[in-house]
């Protein structure tokens, strides 16, 4: 009998959905002109391949096609933004507010800003892992030019209150960035309804290809530019130069169609799924808490810790079975566990022993099944090996127990 | 990352997995580790008072597989063998036998602190 695999660290990367494959293919081959060459019919027909992608785009975000900036994925859309905005506004201000539960693409950018000489905020969030709308308020100086905060984290799936934000930024006439990258597609993201003025996603999140991603940047009221951090032959406005990747971005677009087309029945069925998982999960272990907000997250993620159980070990147990991820960092070097967890305010114990588990297009309600089961004897079994929860059943204090930490 | 079969075959059947008697003046108890550093190991071996060897060895373990391993093979490894022997036990030969890379040799350096910290406990006991 085959091994069984399932898949469920759609957070990681997703399959290419086969229909964005089969729309990619004849621009290898057939169509494979530069979309930047003006004198022949194979520069037009990549061209107005792009142009359609980029409709595509701006229709699932409610956007403007000119407002989509081709990129090689969220990473390099979420440096542009951030140093370009840096750069584009150095004028008003050099300060920039972020949270310390972004992806590393914004984090270790912002920490780049700072050795530039730039001022960056790294606001702390709520046990739920929501930002504190006050306290955003209150980071905002004189010098502030940029807020930039995630749609939707990538570890627990916690949806920040974008609209409230996008108001805070209005008032005080700063511009408002999002790493959109694990909301796009999945969710209803559309930026100018909550007043975000960049914002960065990526092809490979939703079913399209790795390596292409895109840049919201506001054309009106206000007009928004970046500096390129890119040189070259000043394509995509001059904003991001180099020759376009015209099968990527066709699989982009087709992936951003198909999202737009399907996402409502898309995301319903992968919370049930969720949902039953968690419930499978919860009611038969003791001892597990879901991290983060469960009213304000992603529909198809959750992110589980179970007490005095090593995540990756426990990944272990299943692993040959089913792709999770785990909030344990035992292969690192510092031993730190993940510090999205560690924000949220939990204590190392809990941050080692977690488990995010993300759904997506491709699973059925049998994965779930399947998952439920190999994970809960992957949890008793590391339990049985488990010294502090051995302590714990025997009702020791294990706060009180004087670890010789190393 | 992928682990070695020493490695996955002491993870998926662990030896000597279990508890022994630690008021027993026979039994030396090592408990290592932090749960805020992801691992903690408890290693516990009883002694034959007349010969001085380790007659049963046990432990349980809190951490990823390559330090369930590597304490699962320390138990095995001490259970026969004569105190001042065990004592000899290095972090290297666990890390040779199982194969582990560098970023898991803290696991070793755990299981060698747990064996010698149960033999502690056991001189400490019996003065």
């Amino acid at each position: 009998m085959a091994i069984r695999k399932i898949y469920l660290d759609n957070n990681s990367t997703t399959p290419c959905d086969p229909r964005v494959v089969d729309a990619m293919v004849p621009y290898f081959h057939d169509v494979f002109g530069n979309a930047a060459s003006r004198s022949h019919p194979f520069g037009w027909m990549a061209e107005e391949a792009v142009d359609y992608s980029r409709e595509q785009l701006a229709k699932l975000i409610g956007a403007d096609p000119k407002e989509i900036i081709f990129t090689s994925g969220a990473t390099e859309s979420d440096n542009l933004a951030l140093k370009g905005a840096y750069e584009m506004y150095a004028r008003k201000g050099n300060h920039i507010i972020t949270l310390e539960t972004e992806h590393k693409a914004v984090i270790d950018a912002c920490k780049r800003i700072q050795k530039m000489g730039g001022d960056v905020t790294f606001l702390p969030v709520q046990r739920d892992g929501l930002v504190d709308l006050n306290q955003l308020e209150a980071a905002i100086t004189d010098k502030t030019i940029l807020v930039s905060i995630m749609w939707a984290n990538n570890e627990t799936g916690v949806i920040q209150p974008m609209k409230e934000i996008g108001e805070i930024c209005a008032k005080h006439g700063v511009l408002f960035m999002s790493d959109a990258t694990q909301a796009v597609g999945k969710i209803p993201t559309f930026p100018k309804e909550v007043g975000i003025h960049l914002m960065a996603f990526t092809g490979h999140k939703m079913y399209g290809p790795k390596g292409v991603g895109a840049l919201f940047v506001n054309r009106k009221n206000p007009r928004v530019k970046v500096t390129a951090q890119i040189d070259g032959g000043g394509h995509e406005r001059g904003m991001r130069s180099g020759t376009l990747n015209v099968p990527g971005i066709v699989g982009l677009g087709t992936a951003a169609e198909l999202a737009r087309l399907e996402m409502e029945e898309e995301a319903k069925r992968l919370s049930v799924l969720r949902d039953k998982l968690e419930k499978g999960l919860m009611s038969q272990l003791e001892e597990c808490y879901i991290n983060g907000s469960v009213k304000h997250r992603m529909p198809h993620v959750t992110n589980i810790s179970f007490k005095h159980v090593e995540g990756e070990g426990l990944m272990m147990t299943f692993n040959q079975n089913i792709a999770v991820s785990s909030g344990s960092a035992c292969t690192s070097a510092s031993l730190e566990p993940s510090y999205v967890l560690m924000a949220l305010g939990l204590g190392d114990d809990l941050a080692h022993s977690s488990l995010r588990l993300s759904l997506g297009r491709f699973n059925k309600e049998e994965d779930v099944n399947f998952a439920i089961d190999a994970i809960a004897n992957g949890v008793n079994h590391m339990r049985d090996l488990s010294p502090i929860w051995e302590m714990y059943k025997e009702g020791v204090d294990l706060e009180s127990v004087e670890w010789a930490e190393h | 990352m992928a682990y070695s079969e020493k490695v996955l075959d002491h993870f998926k059947n662990p030896r000597n997995v279990g508890t022994l008697d630690k008021t027993k003046k026979s039994v030396g108890t090592g408990l290592v580790g932090a749960p805020e550093c992801g691992d903690v190991m408890r290693l516990q071996i009883e002694v034959d008072e007349n010969t001085n060897t380790i007659r049963d060895a046990k432990f349980k373990t809190f951490g990823c597989g390559s330090a369930i391993a590597s304490s699962s093979l320390a138990t095995e490894w001490l259970k026969g063998k004569s105190i001042d022997d065990a004592m000899k036990i290095d972090n290297m030969d666990i890390v040779e036998e199982l194969a582990l890379p560098p970023v898991k040799i803290h696991c070793s350096v755990l299981a060698e602190d747990a064996i010698k910290s149960a033999i502690n406990d056991y001189k400490e006991k019996n003065g």
